[in-house]
């Protein structure tokens, strides 16, 4: 197979017909670009989008000034835009154009977050009324269809992961670590252990989650940095181990694509000083049927359904973190759960040492009855070649990137699984253009690039995961395209530092985003802050 | 056609194609993915396939099966529901979900200003549209629900005033108290605050006594979980100001085209749920919460949620969009951070944009209007049905009102039941939440109930009851 042009002339019959073939790094691509207005420059006095129902007939009482008491009754209509159907749903369609969603591109410079294809026959099951129009305190009898869809996921899930029951009401990977830590406070304070013992131990290259929503349920955080192995060692872990310690917050693989060898060494040492254990598994992806937290030890685990378990990420939700625990975590889950006795389905919530909630409801059914069905179409034998294909797509990613001139290979001798978290240092140094450049410039291109959350442990990162959902084509495309913006930074370096130029926008001037007296959250602060602004200048102040 | 593992080329992974996959090996110098997985001990490898049900092999049959679970629902489109109680059955115009149906927002997620540029610019609108409703000039992107908005509203109280208690009302809506409990444990304490059993609105005597130099917020429901209209809003307000306390106001967002901004009666902080704003129940996935408050530092300072602004670009006469104070956030400060940010319900703010964008400040008028005189006209119908009394409370109800069927000698769960199998959702029951109530229930009624829905409820009732 050859991707190479055919633009060569024929002196004979003059210029050769040249061949179409797929750029290999879009190097035509230019993002929509609609110049929208912001949709209150939009309004129209007057104009409707839509007319609500009203009453089938006339309603013997029709004084709407007499409905509300009077210091509730509203002054001033909402200054909300007034538009027509059509110029609302134009003006939407045309800021979707502007968003690169996963469809649209080879999505795998969003590292982390897992962009895998979210099938369409998900999403279309996941829209049926018969789900879209339960309302969540119907009677048992009405809902059992979907209660059934949500009991099955959690079995599911025990057998993925070893955990003996699973809550699926936390609403995101965050929330599911919130309501582990809550459990794990639950636990401690049963056992009159809490606050003695309300130290969790994490690692830099876990979630910030991980600390930070731990500490929001009154823990306070030791973070391991990595040894000389690319992850913390057992060494550094029975440093911080004591009688304050409560429990360990950690992902593994981390956020490196490093897999600690020693895990199952880790959780007994958590284990030996009486804390407990909790598996963040927003990186399972290429354990799929490979390794599962029981066997490592865990006490409780979570899986973020939008990531490994393909639901979409909706702009950033509604998700759902799937939280499973060990027996001895269970009756500390969120109410209700979804139970079975053999013949029907029920929402269980008499559950006394319950946590009590963590999301309104049930959680997010609609993400629930996607992954389910992905499940279903995959099977035990096709989960296991999502995840030996997604490392295997990031160990062909993973040869190619690292010849690129610029970019550094972290513990370059350790292996890798689902992603890595590369370093643009070299190319740093030897071109000044960063890793943020890199990303600006890589829009130009039509892909996502995403660098790493903070700290910035490897400096210049850049973090790429690229699931099982890309061929060995589509990763050339990518890497090429990176290779490109490499190649670019050192032979005109200002043209990827001043980028994007084929994006949707231009280079942000971030001052007054971060400049209390010019930031602006809401249109109305805007045009306050810009009439001030104007006002200012106009006095010459 | 099967790849080396023996499975079958899937449709979902490119690269189970057996020569891609090869050839994929070949080029990183690997004779099975066995090698790649080196790393992971023998005594933590799973030694069997998982024990999983034989997969759906096509499209079509994984269609029939996960139809033929959902078929044995019974949804509210086709039996009339009373359901509210946080979650509400309301008008989704067909361009909402359109629009979040479009893959563009569907698959997007953390990707940057640039080539998510409309992605920013569509959730910069949704709370531009929210703070003209609020009347506030700060909100956040969507939190996880009203619930969670509201605990950290709370918590941004806490912060905000030094503080450490807050007054919240004994009828705040149990799951949302639920929720609050469970967050604020160890930061705060929540004291309750009763309620005046003849109008439903709060006991502004038993608030005066529990106000403190102690406290940090006082939190309302408006309306009340009761769906009574906090007519007092302005006056508990004050009372918290004197204290030095701040205002917290959890409202009904679809309720604002008729009922006062908490903006404009003075709340520090306003929160609550989005879903009413043309989002589909989903058997409870439609929540989203929003947060809003003034345009003060000391507020903003606390926002643990991503906060969008607008800016200019180097092109002049170009609107940018991106991150405000990125520095508060544990993306940036781990346990430093302000709580904790992730995903949360993006897809439900941009939604709620576009409704709010086609309801316009007349839609939003219209179904206030319409939701309260239908409410008000299925009360009169059932308060003429022996032994029940409806409304319960005096207090002015928006769209939801408590029934009392504790002189029916009947329960709600009898009462419930009945209505089923006459084919009626019943409204949520509060016997086991509210004792005091005896047996009530909360009804709930929206633009979407017809005339003869609300006549058929008041019929089969009388019939239950005789």
């Amino acid at each position: 197979m050859t991707r190479t042009g055919a633009t060569e002339q024929d002196e004979d019959r003059g210029p050769a017909m040249t061949i179409p073939q797929a750029p290999e790094t879009r190097r035509r691509f230019h993002e929509a670009r609609w110049d929208e207005p912001v949709i209150f420059e939009l309004s129209v006095p007057g104009a409707r989008g839509v007319l609500p129902p009203r009453p089938d007939r006339e309603l013997p009482e029709a004084d709407s000034e007499a409905l509300v008491p009077a210091a509730m009754r509203r002054r001033r209509p909402p200054a909300l835009p007034e538009l027509s159907q059509q110029a609302v749903l134009r003006h939407y369609l045309r800021l979707s154009q502007e968003t690169l969603g996963a469809d649209l591109n080879v999505d795998v410079g969003q590292g982390t977050c897992t962009m895998k294809y979210s099938p369409k026959i998900n999403d279309q099951l996941a829209r049926s009324p018969q789900l879209a129009e339960l309302h969540p305190l119907q009677d048992e009898r009405t809902v059992q269809g979907i209660l059934e869809a949500i009991y099955r996921l959690d079995l599911l899930l025990r057998e993925i992961s070893g955990m003996d029951a699973f809550t699926l009401q936390p609403a995101s990977g965050s929330q599911a670590i919130f309501a582990a830590a809550a459990m794990l406070r639950a636990h401690l304070r049963a056992r009159g252990e809490f606050p003695a013992r309300d130290e969790i131990v994490t690692t830099i290259f876990s979630h910030p989650s991980d600390a930070a929503a731990a500490h929001v349920a009154g823990f306070r955080i030791v973070t391991l940095q990595p040894g000389p192995h690319g992850h913390p060692d057992l060494a550094s872990l029975r440093a911080v181990l004591g009688k304050r310690t409560a429990g360990l917050f950690i992902t593994n693989p981390e956020d490196t694509g490093i897999f600690n060898p020693d895990i199952a060494a880790f959780t007994r040492a958590v284990h030996d000083v009486g804390g407990l254990c909790v598996y963040d598994q927003a990186n399972a992806n290429g354990l799929l049927g490979i390794t599962r937290a029981r066997e490592a030890g865990f006490d409780a685990c979570f899986f973020n359904l939008h990531k490994t378990f393909s639901t979409p990420h909706g702009s950033g939700g509604p998700a759902c973190g799937a939280l499973g625990v060990r027996s001895h975590l269970e009756p500390y889950l969120p109410a209700p759960i979804v139970t079975f006795d053999g013949r029907r389905y029920h929402l269980d919530a008499e559950r006394p040492a319950s946590v009590g909630k963590v999301r309104t409801w049930y959680g997010v059914p609609e993400v629930h009855l996607r992954a389910y069905a992905w499940i279903m179409s995959l099977g035990a034998a096709g989960l296991r070649t999502v995840a030996e294909s997604a490392v295997l797509c990031n160990n062909y990613l993973l040869e190619r990137v690292r010849r690129i001139r610029g970019v550094e290979v972290p513990w370059p001798n350790r292996r890798r699984l689902e992603q890595v978290r590369y370093s643009f240092e070299p190319l740093r140094r030897e071109t000044g253009v960063g890793s943020e450049d890199v990303g600006r410039r890589m829009a130009d291109f039509g892909v996502h690039y995403w660098t790493s959350h903070h700290p910035w442990l490897i400096p210049e990162p850049f973090t790429l995961e690229p699931t099982e959902s890309y061929s060995q084509h589509e990763l050339d495309e990518y890497a090429a395209i990176l290779a490109r913006v490499a190649r670019e930074a050192y032979e005109d370096p200002e043209l990827v530092r001043s980028a994007p130029h084929a994006s949707v926008v231009h280079r942000h001037d971030h001052g007054p985003l971060d400049d209390p007296a010019r930031w602006a959250m809401t249109w109305r602060a805007y045009l306050r802050k810009r009439g001030a602004a104007a006002g200012t200048e106009a006095t010459g102040e | 056609m099967t790849n080396d593992a023996g499975t079958a080329v899937h449709p979902y992974i490119p690269s189970s194609v057996p020569e891609m996959r090869d050839a994929m090996l070949r080029s990183i110098g690997a004779r099975d993915v066995a090698e790649l997985y080196a790393d992971i001990p023998p005594e933590l490898r799973l030694d069997r396939p998982l024990q999983l049900p034989e997969p759906l092999r096509s499209e079509h049959d994984l269609r029939r099966h996960i139809e033929g679970l959902l078929a044995r629902n019974v949804s509210t489109a086709e039996y009339p529901s009373f359901l509210g109680a946080g979650c509400y059955r309301r008008f989704v115009p067909a361009v909402c979900d359109e629009i979040n149906g479009r893959a563009e927002f569907l698959t997007a997620y953390g990707g940057e200003p640039y080539e998510d540029h409309g992605r920013f610019q569509a959730l910069f609108e949704y709370c531009s549209m929210m703070g003209e409703l609020l009347e506030m000039d700060v909100v956040s992107v969507p939190t996880f629900d009203g619930a969670q908005a509201a605990a950290t509203a709370l918590r941004m109280a806490g912060r905000i005033t030094g503080r450490h208690a807050v007054l919240v009302p004994a009828t705040t809506n149990p799951q949302r108290r639920s929720v609050i409990a469970n967050y604020v444990d160890g930061a705060l304490e929540v004291v309750e605050v009763d309620y005046d059993r003849s109008t439903g609105l709060l006991d502004l005597a038993d608030l005066r006594a529990k106000l403190s130099p102690a406290t940090a917020a006082v939190f309302i429901e408006n309306p009340g979980y009761f769906g009574v209209i906090e007519a007092q809003a302005p006056e508990i307000v004050a009372l918290a100001h004197a204290q030095g306390a701040l205002a917290v106001a959890c409202v009904d967002p679809s309720s604002l085209g008729v009922l006062e901004a908490p903006g404009a009666y003075g709340a520090d902080i306003a929160c609550g749920d989005l879903q009413p704003l043309g989002i589909h129940m989903y058997f409870g996935g439609g929540q989203g919460g929003f947060i809003a408050t003034p345009d003060e530092e000391r507020f903003v300072a606390e926002y643990p949620s991503r906060l969008f602004g607008l800016t200019r670009t180097v092109v002049e006469g170009e609107y940018g969009f991106g991150d405000v104070f990125w520095e508060r956030t544990s993306f940036h400060g781990r346990e430093e951070a302000k709580e904790f940010v992730g995903t949360a319900a993006a897809l439900w703010g941009i939604t709620a944009g576009v409704y709010l964008a086609l309801m316009g400040p007349q839609g939003m008028r219209e179904i206030g209007e319409t939701s309260m005189r239908l409410a008000r006209y299925a009360a009169t119908c059932l308060a003429t049905i022996p032994g029940v009394r409806a409304p319960r409370f005096s207090g002015i109800p928006f769209t939801e009102f408590v029934v009392d069927f504790s002189a029916t000698g009947r329960t709600v769960r009898e009462i419930n039941a009945a209505l089923l199998d006459a084919g009626i959702f019943g409204g949520a029951d509060l016997s086991d939440q509210f004792p005091e109530l005896g047996q009530a229930a909360l009804y709930c009624v929206t633009e979407l109930h017809t005339r003869d829905e609300l006549d058929r409820l008041a019929d089969t009732l009388r019939q239950v009851l005789a």
